[in-house]
């Protein structure tokens, strides 16, 4: 059985310490911190929140107090909001310990592609660059294989890069994998997913 | 008080953009809808000028907000970072009506900041390796590469703000803030509006957000639609 996306919320959310400061990207990583112990550590958005909390009760929402993905949410006692290029120094200064961001391909090397598909419709890169290069650790979620079952664990991004050598690890519906340069370190699998079938699914050596 | 920082609260919006041209470089604050300067996005359609380079962050989503400037045809060229379900700009972008640079968040808002504090240009690690590196300067520092980015001006900064005193010291609510402040910082001429107007000393030197020397018109607009882009809630 493949992890479901919850199952690799939960997972992401095991990686992150206590008392750390986290950004959790748009999409899927969004959905981590469902999974993390209240009190557990700071979440920030880029758009210009540090200590957001959970989407708002019914009838509670504002317009003007928003996450990054342009949902509604809320803020918690001892959080602060400010200006985007504050919030952009906090990423770029090294001021951010975690980035857990959605991907379409990741590379051997560390290599992370995430906001672009050759000859698909431009979304743009809005703060994935700046969140991949400056965050002191960058972990990927992503499905293991395109629905047309291509891969995207690859010993190359052929999508454009979003950030170079930059992922620590990779979790998908397949397991845990660690980019070592030459291949991908398997941390876990997938109870029931046997390493063969791993090895089918990723463009690159399993180690 | 009269002269540049005298009297700057205007009675309409068509004052406030009065000096409003063709072909000029425009910088609006929000992130998406949120932080928008509702009445002033309107004055801007309504005032006819066309060849505008937008400077914002999304250039409207939802039909809403910046996207009524696309729908009206004025704007040449937009510079922003993300266009996401923002069709209208998708569709003008593959038509090669409008000209699109898309430009990371965190340089977006440094090029302006730089603007707006006399730096020409600065180095960052966002992009390197990357097409953004394309036709950019690259030097090293300490053994890691850097992206030569200049800084980025604008003609007029529109930005919306919850509180302003007489002299334009402003305060914003919640996300609303992200790029408004830099923005009024990086303009020529900064049109600020706000929510609400109160005397100056109605907010303590300390609270301020952005001081009123980077504001130089002020109009007062009590109404918004603040419009939700996705609203997410929890069951109680």
């Amino acid at each position: 059985m493949t992890y479901s996306t919850e199952d690799m919320a939960r997972r992401a959310a095991r990686e992150i310490p206590e008392g750390s400061l986290v950004n959790l990207g748009i999409g899927l990583p969004t959905q981590v911190a469902d999974y993390l112990p209240e009190g557990h550590a700071w979440l920030h958005s880029e758009n210009g929140l540090l200590g957001m909390g959970p989407f708002p009760y019914e009838g509670d929402e504002d317009p003007n107090l928003i996450n990054a993905g342009k949902q509604t949410v809320t803020v918690l006692p001892g959080g602060s909001t400010f200006d985007s290029a504050s919030s952009f120094a906090m990423i770029r200064g090294g001021h951010v310990d975690l980035a857990i961001l959605g991907a379409m391909q990741v590379s051997t090397g560390g290599d992370l592609a995430n906001w672009a598909v050759p000859g698909g419709k431009v979304m743009g890169i809005g703060g994935a660059m700046d969140l991949a290069s400056g965050c002191r650790r960058v972990i990927a979620m992503m499905q293991h294989v395109t629905k047309k079952g291509e891969h995207k664990l690859v010993a190359k991004c052929d999508y454009p890069l979003t950030a170079v050598r930059v992922v620590s690890l990779v979790i998908t519906d397949l397991g845990v994998f660690e980019p070592t340069g030459h291949g991908f370190r398997v941390i876990e699998l997938a109870p029931g997913i046997t390493h063969e079938h791993a090895v089918r699914s990723t463009g690159a050596p399993l180690i | 008080m009269t002269g540049k920082h005298g009297n700057k609260v205007v009675a309409s919006v068509a004052e406030a953009l009065a000096p409003l041209r063709d072909g000029m470089t425009i910088m609006c604050g929000g992130f998406g809808l949120s932080g928008n300067p509702e009445a002033l996005i309107r004055g801007v359609v309504e005032r006819g000028v066309r060849d505008l380079t937008l400077v914002s962050n999304n250039a409207g989503n939802l039909g809403k907000g910046l996207a009524t400037w696309l729908k009206a045809g004025i704007i040449r060229k937009v510079i922003c970072s993300y266009i996401g379900a923002n069709e209208d700009l998708h569709t003008r972008m593959a038509s090669g009506e409008v000209q699109v640079e898309i430009t990371p968040q965190g340089t977006l808002v440094e090029r302006m900041r730089a603007a707006g504090a006399g730096i020409p240009a600065f180095y960052t690690p966002t992009g390197v390796g990357t097409v953004v590196e394309e036709g950019k300067d690259v030097r090293e520092f300490d053994g890691r590469r850097y992206l030569l980015e200049r800084a980025l001006h604008g003609d007029i900064a529109l930005v919306r703000a919850a509180k302003c005193d007489h002299f334009g010291n402003l305060r914003f609510w919640r996300t609303a803030r992200n790029f408004n402040p830099v923005m009024a910082s990086a303009a020529k001429l900064s049109i600020v509006e706000c929510d609400e107007l109160v005397r100056n000393g109605g907010i303590d030197p300390d609270d301020v957000h952005l001081p009123g020397i980077f504001i130089h018109k002020i109009i007062h607009v009590p109404e918004h639609e603040n419009a939700f882009e996705y609203k997410t809630t929890r069951k109680r």
